[in-house]
Order: C-alpha cells, then structure tokens, then sequence
C-alpha cells in the first residue's frame, strides 16, 4: 500500500512538473504620434496596432470586428492612409502618424463627415461607425489627391471594405457624398 | 500567434544576410497575409524580418522602353501611378478588383506575388493539407471545393493562386527581379508560380533565402484593347470564382496578338501561349474566342462543387475578349458586365 501510494506520487509529480520556459521576447519600445500626440510604447512583437490603440492606449474607437482585416471595423488613417489596424504590427508602425476616430473632431467641433453621419443617419448599433468614418476620411483625401470626382458606384466600391450588420449602407453613402460636397 | 524576434533590415543586403543566418525567418512588408496566417497559426516564424522601410518602392522606365516596379509598392499606389494607368491599365484594373483600398494600401507588390492560397482546409490547422504539412492529404479534394482548381492541379493539391496582379502580369509577360547571397536574377513569370505536383508546400520558385526586388514590364502594355473581368460570389471584396485578363492588339477587326491569362482556376495564373497564337489572324470575334476557350479549357476537370467553373470560364473568356475588342474594358465600379 505505501508503495503502491509512493509510485502513484512520483508518477503524479512526473505529470505535474512545471514545463520549461518559454522564452518571452523584450518588449520593443515604439513611438506612434496618435492624434497629433507623441506617445511612447513597450509592446510585445505580435501586438498589432490595433491592440496597442485598444489596450496600450485605451483608445477604443477603433473596434475589433473580425482580427483578419475582413471586416474594416478596426480602419485607421496611418500617415493620412486608411489602413486596417489588426494587419500590421505596432513595431511595425515606430514613428508613423496615427489617426483614430477621436482624433476627427477639432476644437470642439465635429469632423464634416461625423456630422454628415449624423445627418444622415448613418449608423444604427454603431459598431462599424468609426471604422465607416475613418474609412470614408481615407476616400475623401484620395478623391482629393486624385482630383477624382467620385460617382456613387464609386463610392460603393471603395467603401466595401466595411461591412455594416445594420445594413447602413444607402445613408453611410449619402453622408459621404454630403461630407464630400456633393449635391 | 507564437513568440516570434522582430527586426528591420536596413537594405536588401542586410535581409538577405537575415534570411541566410536564420533560414526559418520570414520576411514581412505589408503584413496583410502574413499577420493573418500567423494569427490562424498557419504561418509560426520564429523571427520576422521587416523589409517595409526599403526604398523599392516608385515606377521606374526601364532602357528598353518597359517599367521596373518596386517590389515594395503599395498595390493602391501601383493601380493609380499615372505610367501604370496610361500605359499598363490592364495591370491597374486588376489591382482595383482585389480586396480593399485599405488592404491596397498596405499590400506590396512583392507580398501580392508571394500571398498564399485562400483554401480553407490551408486555413485550418486540425485539417488535413499537405500544403501546410506535406504528406498529410488533401482535405479539399474530397470536402468542399467551390473556390479551388479546374486546371493543372494534383491528387496531393486543388488550391488556386488568389491574386487578380498576378493574373494580368502573366498576360502583360512580365518578369519578377530577385536577389540572394549568389546575387541577382531574373524569373520569366511563367516560371515564378509553380503547379502543385507532388510538393504543393513549394508556391514559387523563388530559393528560401532570395527576396524579390522589383518586377519588370516590357514595352507593350495593350492599353487600347484590354479587359479584367472578375467574376466572384459578392460584386465586391471576395476571391475571383474564375477572372480572365483580356488583351488583343487588333489590325482593323483581325488579331495580330492576344494575350488570355485565367484566374481562380489553377496553381498559378494560367496562361497558354499556344493557345494565344491560334488567335493571330483570326478576326476578332465571337466564334474566334470561343475556339481559343475550348482549347485552353481543353484539360480542365472539375470537382464536386466545382465543374460550373469549366463553363463559367469559357463564358469569362469570351466576354472579357470581347470588351478587350470594341476597347470597353470591364469597370471595376460600375459591376454591370457589358
């Protein structure tokens, strides 16, 4: 009985033992200027922009909707470029110019486009809505730099990386026309 | 993901010099495929080997008379530099019909080229695939097979090659610049993109520790007469079921070339030169391309889900030669195929 009672120990501590460390990488300082402000960072490799803004930085605009860039709930301008945040890695990003949803508004007063949303009633749970706003601000400054002059079909494609639940769409397309000038 | 080491190469000799001193490493520019396999644990590099800050990255007229674009180009800048819309619009509407502006703004040229295959069983780590895991078997073959291979795939793979790039690059006879520690050389584009055969777990033919610098365009880039029609189950932001790039340089209404190149149906961007010079000669219309359909379709097999690709893509063909012919290149905004 001792024994028997022994063996079961060890046999019990040999599938107990506490496995070898896994080596954790150093964290990685990083800088992203997020929203006109310079704001250092120590992250682990695999934290993509989206986490730092999310969990680092507790700038929640951005959403986590899909983590596989399928969604554009997570969309950022990244030096004026819209880009989905859960694809690139903020190591990636050291020294970039970040912009989020709650950096659109400027002395108090609301972004064109957030108040074309409004407008418009272009949202309705709201999840996709900063991803949508951020996205159409990414349109817009390429419509400029192309001196494009976008039809509705155009603005359809170029927006279908965001997806809306609420089925949103004719009013997200109707407030960037009006944020956009459009008649 | 797994613990991976990150580190920025200061040029191409450098990563080059990375990859050779950690052959497990994996290079990352736009991160837009890499990023997600490695969240689907598909991908585990061990280190990460960042090439994004490399200036390879404008359009360049190359000496004889052609374009050198750099590896490193977003996809969105690519489709919109004024050289590549004047001269190369089939390569710019290909680029616009794939994924969305802010994928095409984070995505390279390099990384389009070397993007995986959308399988889902690839996709599945508790799957069988021996594309992942060499030897394991082929999950699609005899699973759910709607978006894989008509033509040239293997008892040990059915994945098709995702790009909508890649597919009018093949067409335009481009050629892909890479360098390694033996130096530099030059793939002819047929030969970048392998068929699966029996070691699907190899893409390309580009060696482990090269890394692509620059793909190369020569002078004629049908601009009059070209056409890349993407048919896929959404109108936006979904892989092509089978796409086709369309380009003729006509003599009146004869073809004095055609360039066809398929989508969605293979390993690789397919293309037969064979096929293309039944067409010279031939007057562009319905009864010529449909004859250059048949013989290019000539081997294509289906699978349970997938035989309507064999007519779907003879009917791709047809109607992407014909917008090439009249010069009424299929939009990319206005999905109405006419």
């Amino acid at each position: 009985m001792h024994m028997q009672q022994e063996s079961m120990q060890r046999a019990g501590a040999a599938t107990l033992a506490r496995p070898a460390s896994l080596a954790v990488p150093e964290k990685i300082p990083v800088t992203l200027n997020v929203n006109g402000v310079a704001t250092p960072l120590r992250v682990a490799p695999w934290t993509t922009l989206l986490d730092a803004l999310r969990d680092h930085l507790d700038m929640t605009g951005a959403k986590k909707g899909c983590d596989h860039g399928q969604c554009g709930a997570c969309t950022v301008l990244v030096n004026g470029r819209r880009i989905v945040s859960c694809l690139t890695l903020a190591v990636m990003q050291d020294g970039a110019a970040v912009t989020t949803i709650e950096g659109l508004a400027a002395d108090g007063a609301l972004h064109p486009l957030q108040q074309a949303f409004i407008d418009h009633d272009a949202f309705q749970c709201g999840y996709c809505t900063p991803g949508q706003i951020c996205s159409a601000a990414g349109l817009i400054a390429e419509g400029k730099a192309r001196g494009a002059n976008m039809s509705i079909d155009d603005i359809r494609e170029l927006m279908s990386g965001n997806i809306c639940r609420c089925g949103a769409y004719p009013n997200i397309v109707a407030a960037i026309r009006q944020a956009m000038g459009q008649p | 993901m797994i613990n991976f080491q990150y580190a920025r190469a200061s040029d191409v000799a450098d990563a080059v010099r990375r990859m050779a001193a950690d052959p497990d490493a994996k290079l990352i520019a736009g991160g837009t495929n890499l990023i997600d396999l490695m969240k689907e644990d598909v991908e585990r590099p061990p280190r990460l080997i960042d090439i994004s800050r490399l200036p390879l990255k404008a359009v360049e007229e190359t000496a004889d008379g052609g374009v050198r674009i750099g590896a490193l180009m977003p996809n969105s800048d690519l489709a919109y530099h004024p050289v590549i819309e004047r001269r190369y619009p089939l390569l710019a509407s290909a680029l616009l019909a794939g994924a969305s502006q802010q994928l095409r703004n984070m995505a390279t040229t390099g990384g389009n080229l070397l993007q995986r295959t959308r399988c889902y069983y690839f996709y599945d780590v508790a799957t069988p695939c021996n594309k992942r895991d060499p030897g394991s078997g082929c999950s699609a073959i005899d699973g759910t097979n709607r978006i894989h291979a008509i033509l040239g795939a293997s008892s040990s793979c059915i994945a098709t090659h995702p790009s909508d790039m890649c597919v009018a690059l093949a067409a335009l006879d481009a050629r892909v610049r890479a360098t390694g520690p033996a130096g530099e050389r030059t793939i002819a584009f047929q030969d970048f993109h392998r068929l699966p055969g029996s070691t699907p777990q190899t893409d390309t033919n580009l060696a482990p520790n090269e890394i692509v610098t620059a793909v190369e365009l020569p002078p004629r880039g049908f601009a009059s007469n070209h056409s890349y029609l993407k048919i896929r189950d959404r109108l936006s932001y979904a892989f092509a079921l089978v796409s086709v790039a369309a380009a003729l340089e006509l003599d009146g209404g004869t073809i004095r070339e055609a360039r066809l190149a398929l989508g969605g149906v293979a390993h690789k961007p397919w293309r037969d030169a064979a096929v293309e010079a039944t067409l010279h000669g031939q007057p562009a219309d319905r009864a010529a391309f449909t004859r250059a359909a048949d013989v290019l379709l000539r081997d294509a097999r289906g699978y349970a889900h997938n035989s309507f690709k064999i007519e779907l893509a003879s009917r791709v063909i047809v109607r992407a030669l014909t917008q090439a012919a009249r010069g009424t290149p299929q939009s990319q905004s206005v999905k109405k195929v006419v």
